[in-house]
């Protein structure tokens, strides 16, 4: 269980909502709210988000090497499979979450192409700084038991369809 | 169609892009602090990860759809929103979200909106599948 402080400022939730898609006028005036998926952005605050880069530690992303590191990519890694979100109340520009992690249910279920599939859930509790619950998140990741030759076919690129176990990269 | 007259059963159709760009991926790995190569670096994807090129962030075609979920809800209040992530999606698609009221309910003097949301690709596939609640304005 990790914990750390999200603040929800006016300009992080301006950027949020561009870049799905609303117009400026819907959350440019800071004053109504924030997207529905916004709360993903704590990563941002989030000190051991494995999503940025960091001073001084390698990152996977091309440089000299199309990988970034000295050895090839070892898996194709952990694919986004399902996200939720419980509202309490409506996330307002000022709050100043804390965002609590919590392991959730682990489950296998067999693979369409073969192998299995180890699916986590994790849990994020937001909570304002008065300690009352804001906005519950629930995210399933998955991860095939067996390293695959082409990550491309576990993640049901190329329009694959809707099968129960395809996922999206995170 | 504004939510005060929806009725089980109702859809609407928006279209959240005609034809996605590799710009809005970076827009959204700014944004939302998933800086994956996957979604932003072409050449990482194509020739470390063994993908055609660079693809959607599960979250952006989510946030996206959530856009129609909180176009069609106005200003209700959203109560829950869940989504699963059936494929992927890739710079060029075009994506359109079908809402479809599924129930209306009375609760201590709200309407409770349920929705079910399917996000398709210019071929017919579905990428996103989903549900969401909402409390209408009574």
């Amino acid at each position: 269980m990790s914990s750390f402080t999200f603040p929800v400022e006016a300009g992080a939730v301006l950027l949020f909502s561009r870049a799905v898609g609303y117009p400026d006028s819907a959350y440019g005036d800071g004053k109504s709210g924030a997207p529905p998926t916004f709360v993903q952005s704590s990563a941002q605050f989030d000190p051991e988000s494995h999503l940025r880069p960091k001073p001084g530690e390698p990152w996977r992303g091309s440089g000299r090497t199309p990988s970034g590191l000295a050895a090839p990519v070892p898996t194709a890694g952990s694919l986004h499979a399902e996200q939720s979100y419980e509202y309490h109340r409506p996330v307002r520009v000022g709050d100043l979450l804390t965002a609590t992690q919590v392991p959730g249910k682990s489950w296998e279920k067999a693979g369409r192409r073969g192998g299995a599939l180890t699916f986590t859930e994790t849990i994020t509790e937001y909570r304002d700084s008065a300690g009352e619950l804001v906005v519950t998140a629930r995210s399933v990741a998955v991860v095939p038991s067996k390293v695959v030759e082409a990550p491309a076919e576990d993640a049901g690129s190329g329009g694959s369809g809707s099968n129960e176990e395809s996922a999206v990269a995170r | 169609m504004s939510p005060r007259e929806v009725a089980v059963g109702d859809t609407v159709e928006s279209v959240l892009t005609e034809d996605l760009t590799r710009t809005q991926l970076v827009m959204y790995a700014g944004a939302s602090g998933d800086y994956n190569p996957l979604h932003t670096d072409d050449l990482y994807a194509r020739e470390a990860a063994g993908y055609p090129g660079v693809f959607a962030h599960g979250m952006l075609t989510m946030g996206m759809t959530g856009k129609a979920v909180t176009d069609f809800v106005g200003d209700g209040e959203l109560l829950r929103y869940g989504v699963r992530f059936r494929s992927q999606v890739w710079p060029g698609d075009r994506l359109t979200t079908t809402l479809t009221v599924t129930g209306i309910t009375e609760d201590d003097g709200r309407r409770i909106v349920e929705l079910d949301i399917a996000t398709v690709n210019g071929d017919g596939v579905q990428v996103i599948s989903g549900t969401a609640s909402a409390a209408l304005p009574v």
